[in-house]
């Protein structure tokens, strides 16, 4: 038996309780190497992050010291109050979960009702407006902002929320993703529930809905990354005021301050990090779900 | 009869106005501006705000299509894509293979490779600026200490931002790999091995090539994720230093035209090149999408 197998307790049959000590050995190894290269990826992945947290906790003397040090042995818990307070991380985390519950929000409306028109109805031009669909994807919105920067600004949405998330309200691909979900429902239970006298709309909030539920919370948790870490678009729409700045752009607010406030801007990106930690830990399965659509079948 | 077409016609109705939400947004904010940019091409502003823009034709296309300034960015981006693409998907790759049999806290660390996924632009810009600083950063105790310093030195500063985008990317990258090993075959691969093909042989001759559709997959998907990327350039260099054309990747370029120098002629002109060179992918990614949704319709 090739000496690889054995890392696969799940699949595998347990190994020969006879099998050679030299054999056994070797597997032994080959797992403590597996181990080994497993960590030093995590290390390479984590350690900016780690950084990061240790510098927060500095003195902004300490942090400059040679070599950097690696442990804060007396943490300055202070660096997050005044990021929180001074650094005006608390009014950049409110807008920003206010910009992100609306698109979030706004996304998942117009996905379920556009894909439930592509899955359940029949309408002239469907197959057209399904490519109008697909083709938003070809237009990635970097390529919009000159033209969109003076709309919402002739419409007097400049730093306002509606300027923030109104051009992102819709998506070609949460559509898609949703109409998938849509298709896969049988049709038999359309039928069974027209003839119980259920109306499209009741159908789909009864029924459809709540089947592709795996489906919604993919998207939910696709729009909530991808809104809460956008950039280019809140710095070209927000304006010199904290009123409706997200926090990514807080993030850059910070780091221009001066170099003795370096802790606060550490203090203040781990605090941005966090409900995004949280979400990955909560929510990895629907995460990776919505990021390989189209990597496998 | 007549019952039938007028409850019809009622489902026509009613899937025109579940779709008229997204296609009023898609019209306004997508369809509109992108067309927009054509003619704003062709209108050339003037050098002091508030005259009207004049028509010029392709006359503005051509200067900006034949200014150094131009060709400098586009050699930037094509490095800088270049540098992060194959990067980022080796070390998914590598990751993912590490991570690929179910061992004992296994699942520890495929959280921690998948992490950076979530991290925003500016939080990675932040972190990595820090360790770069020629003062509080690594480098300098690591014995690494050019002149000037790496952000602002021409030669070190677009490598060290796409280091910072590799790193972004790794966790999206380690995803899709790991999606891609799952999918494998499991009799293919147990074949191959009741063969006697050695891990190195399984590796290119059987894994890599079962991997191909994964492996174009996040080769497109990184593709376009690195000529979006924005973030780490206006944190770290910045319009203070833009003499450093070297960082001046394509879609800094557009920002740059239009919010600095208050130009949307010319970044209509820039953006109308991004979606052209971009398009190749997003046409693949569209296929990518599409392939599903024939499967499902079936």
């Amino acid at each position: 038996m090739p000496a690889t197998d054995h890392l696969t307790p799940n699949r595998m049959d347990p190994p020969p309780v006879a099998a050679p000590t030299a054999l056994r050995r070797r597997r032994r190894l080959q797992l403590v190497i597996r181990y080994a290269l497993l960590t030093l990826g995590a290390f390479f992945i984590l350690f900016p992050l780690y950084m990061a947290i240790v510098n927060s906790l500095l003195q902004p003397s300490q942090i400059a010291h040679q070599p950097p040090p690696s442990f804060p042995l007396h943490p300055q818990w202070g660096s997050y109050s005044k990021a929180w307070t001074q650094g005006d991380l608390d009014v950049y985390l409110r807008n920003s979960a206010i910009q992100t519950s609306i698109i979030v929000f706004g996304q998942m409306v117009t996905s379920v009702l556009a894909a439930y028109a592509f899955a359940f109805l029949e309408f002239p031009f469907k197959r057209i407006l399904f490519f109008v669909f697909l083709m938003t994807l070809m237009i990635p919105f970097e390529v919009t902002i000159a033209t969109n920067l003076s709309t919402v600004s002739s419409l007097g949405w400049f730093n306002t929320f509606p300027g923030l998330t109104v051009p992102f309200l819709a998506t070609g691909f949460g559509t898609f993703l949703m109409r998938q979900a849509f298709l896969q429902i049988p049709r038999d239970l359309r039928e069974a529930a027209q003839l119980d006298g259920y109306g499209h709309l009741r159908f789909l909030w009864s029924v459809a809905i709540p089947l592709a539920r795996p489906a919604l919370a993919a998207l939910g948790v696709f729009s909530f990354l991808g809104a809460w870490n956008q950039y280019l678009w809140p710095l070209l729409v927000t304006g010199n005021n904290n009123s409706v700045r997200t926090v990514q752009i807080g993030l850059k607010q910070l780091i221009n301050t001066q170099l003795d406030q370096i802790n606060v801007s550490l203090a203040g990106t781990v605090i941005a990090v966090v409900p995004l930690l949280i979400l990955l830990v909560v929510f990895q399965k629907q995460l990776v779900r919505s990021l390989t659509s189209g990597a496998v079948k | 009869m007549s019952a039938g077409v007028s409850r019809r016609h009622k489902e026509w109705g009613l899937a025109y106005l579940l779709l008229l939400p997204a296609l009023v947004i898609f019209g306004v904010f997508t369809f509109f501006p992108f067309l927009k940019n054509f003619k704003l091409a062709l209108y050339q502003n003037p050098p002091f705000p508030g005259l009207p823009a004049h028509y010029v034709g392709l006359h503005q296309v051509g200067t900006v299509l034949s200014s150094t300034e131009f060709h400098q960015s586009l050699v930037s981006t094509l490095f800088f894509v270049a540098m992060v693409v194959p990067v980022g998907l080796l070390g998914g790759l590598l990751l993912a293979l590490a991570a690929h049999r179910a061992i004992r806290g296994m699942s520890v660390f495929r959280t921690i490779f998948s992490s950076t996924v979530v991290s925003s632009v500016a939080v990675a810009a932040v972190v990595f600026g820090t360790l770069m600083d020629p003062v509080v950063g690594l480098l300098p105790w690591l014995g690494i200490n050019p002149h000037p310093a790496i952000l602002q030195n021409p030669t070190w500063a677009l490598p060290a931002v796409s280091l910072i985008a590799v790193w972004q990317f790794l966790g999206l990258s380690f995803i899709i790999m790991t999606a891609g090993l799952q999918s494998l075959p499991e009799e293919i691969l147990e074949a191959a091995r009741l063969d006697g093909a050695g891990t190195w042989t399984m590796f290119w001759r059987v894994t890599v090539p079962l991997l191909s559709p994964t492996l174009f997959f996040g080769l497109v998907v990184g593709t376009i994720y690195a000529f979006q990327s924005f973030g780490q350039i206006d944190i770290l260099i910045g319009p203070q230093n833009s003499q450093f054309t070297h960082t001046n990747v394509l879609l800094y370029y557009v920002y740059q035209a239009l919010s600095i120098q208050n130009d949307p002629g010319v970044a209509a002109v820039l953006s109308i090149v991004l979606f052209t060179i971009m398009l190749v992918f997003t046409v693949l990614q569209l296929r990518f999408l599409e392939r599903r949704v024939t499967y499902a319709g079936n």
